[in-house]
């Protein structure tokens, strides 16, 4: 694997005494991408949840690059190099996509700013430029995962999390989602994504982790995309 | 007095042009106490009961000054450092340690800040409180034509528009006015991103803060008894018209501010002597029959922004 660049160890995450994650450990290294899947209710989102401090794990250790996170408020792990394009994108509709992405500034790293950040986003999503003065609120579906993606780009993070990014997106937006993902891996991010389309995450991540209950039942390569039969045995073991 | 001539008398004192100065300078005033609460509700989801125990204290620090015949300007300067830094007290000690708790919670802890500063204010100066008579030479009119307005009536105009073109300017223009923005739309996707959670709350209370001392300096030109109740009522009827015109949004709030303070004033000058104890009820019941009609705001549209798909 190459550079650490996330370490989840032993997390256990619970809402009020129900067990959501149970002893989760996973590495993600940079220029990777690692795929979380499983059912509804695995813990898949409460993982990331737990990464970016929306909630607070009962155990286990969280470390980026080496130092640990957990405990630390969103604001704080942002600003330390994780970034998260959540489920159901959450853009600030009322915004415009210009204002959109300058909040995504908010979340460098200190003396790391250099005002390349929104080109840099632009050459990825040219589509952002020319909507620069839009309402965010008024963009298409995949438009909005495009500003989505690009908002967590432009803090320039070393670890990019991603809650089923595809989700409610038509075939050929989802393609693009994928291929950009591709090409962000190259950038040297590390890339922990969040997916309901398994077949795809297999394919496209460098390893695949099972989840059914809080607890990591199975670890899949690119390797395993076609077999579609050990995927399903994996998903209602 | 047949209701048709009462009526003529109303109308013809209400459209009288210093009743109308007067009742914009009102207007002026409420829609800055509108915009201080608009913001602190906006980032902390707060409804700060206790903004007009700010203005009181204000009231108190520039009669403090007036006594010691301290200069004007270090009079309004006291003002804003004593109101200003309770404000931050406030955010600090109470509404920090309180932003994850429920509204109810934090909205009671306001009520227990408002009655403290009260109390406080009581046990320090007494009911019959002080005069702040430093700058009461502004209520002397000048005349405009065939009108005369008072002084303070321009001053409170300018001021108004001053403050909210430079806060619009902040919000619009810098880097901590989108993030105050952001977090007024989401705080919590607004955190996610970044946005420093204690540092806009703290902006916002600031910003409150000093509006606050503002109509403390032109409250006390237009009432310069300055008593442990001074303000709270103005407050309440801010609220309303805060609520009135739409508590989610700042402009909306700030324009139901305005409107609440503009209809007290000509209500207040137009209404017969006899009748002008009745002026709160007017008002409230005006307030009840805006939320019943549109009980997201008067000036709030009413269609959001719906993604196209």
């Amino acid at each position: 694997m190459s550079e650490l660049a996330l370490r989840v160890s032993g997390l256990d995450v619970s809402y009020g005494g129900v067990a959501a994650v149970r002893g989760l450990s996973f590495e993600v290294g940079s220029s990777e991408i690692v795929g979380l899947i499983g059912p509804n209710g695995a813990g898949k989102s409460t993982t990331l949840h737990a990464i970016m401090g929306l909630v607070p794990p009962q155990g286990g250790e969280i470390a980026l690059g080496g130092v640990g996170i957990r405990g630390k408020p969103p604001e704080s792990i942002a600003r330390s190099g994780v970034a998260l394009v959540p489920e159901g994108r959450r853009l600030f509709g009322e915004l415009t996509v210009r204002e959109n992405l300058q909040l995504g500034l908010a979340g460098r790293r200190r003396g790391e700013a250099n005002g390349s950040e929104l080109d840099d986003v632009h050459e990825l999503f040219p589509i952002l430029r020319d909507f620069a003065g839009r309402q965010a609120g008024t963009l298409s579906g995949g438009q909005q995962q495009q500003l989505a993606i690009a908002r967590a780009l432009v803090a320039r993070p070393s670890v990019l999390l991603l809650d089923e990014p595809s989700l409610g997106l038509a075939p050929t937006v989802v393609d693009l989602v994928f291929s950009t993902l591709e090409a962000i891996r190259e950038r040297g991010l590390a890339i922990l994504l969040v997916e309901q389309r398994a077949q795809r995450t297999v394919a496209l991540a460098d390893r695949t982790h099972v989840l059914a209950n809080g607890e990591l039942r199975l670890t899949l390569t690119r390797d395993d995309a076609a077999d579609t039969d050990r995927m399903i045995a994996a998903y209602l073991s | 007095m047949t209701l048709a001539s009462a009526l003529t008398d109303f109308i013809r004192d209400a459209v009288d042009l210093q009743v109308q100065a007067d009742a914009i300078g009102l207007g002026a005033i409420f829609a800055l106490m509108a915009v201080g609460i608009g913001l602190v509700f906006g980032v902390l989801r707060l409804v700060n009961f206790a903004y007009g125990q700010l203005i009181m204290a204000g009231g108190f620090a520039l009669a403090f000054a007036g006594e010691r015949g301290w200069p004007v300007a270090v009079a309004i300067a006291l003002c804003f450092v004593v109101v200003v830094g309770l404000s931050l007290a406030m955010e600090r000690v109470v509404f920090r340690p309180l932003r994850s708790q429920s509204p109810a919670v934090m909205l009671t802890a306001t009520f227990a800040v408002a009655f403290l500063l009260q109390s406080i204010a009581l046990l320090w100066f007494g009911p019959l409180g002080k005069n702040a008579t430093s700058l009461v030479s502004l209520n002397r009119p000048v005349s405009i034509g065939d009108v005369e307005i008072r002084k303070i009536t321009i001053v409170a105009i300018v001021t108004a528009a001053v403050c909210l073109a430079l806060l619009v300017l902040l919000l619009n223009r810098t880097s901590i006015g989108l993030h105050m923005r952001a977090a007024a739309l989401d705080f919590s996707t607004a955190r996610l991103v970044g946005v420093r959670a204690t540092l806009v709350s703290s902006v916002a209370v600031v910003l409150a803060g000093i509006l606050a001392a503002v109509v403390a300096v032109l409250l006390t030109v237009q009432f310069p008894t300055v008593t442990p109740t001074f303000a709270p009522r103005e407050t309440i009827i801010v609220l309303a018209g805060v609520v009135v015109g739409g508590m989610t949004r700042l402009l909306p709030a700030t324009l139901g501010g305005f409107a609440i303070g503009y209809v007290s004033g000509v209500l207040g000058a137009a209404l017969p002597s006899a009748q002008s104890q009745y002026l709160p009820s007017f008002v409230f019941g005006l307030v009840i029959l805006v939320l019943l009609v549109r009980p997201g705001g008067l000036f709030i549209r009413g269609a959001r922004t719906v993604e196209r798909v």
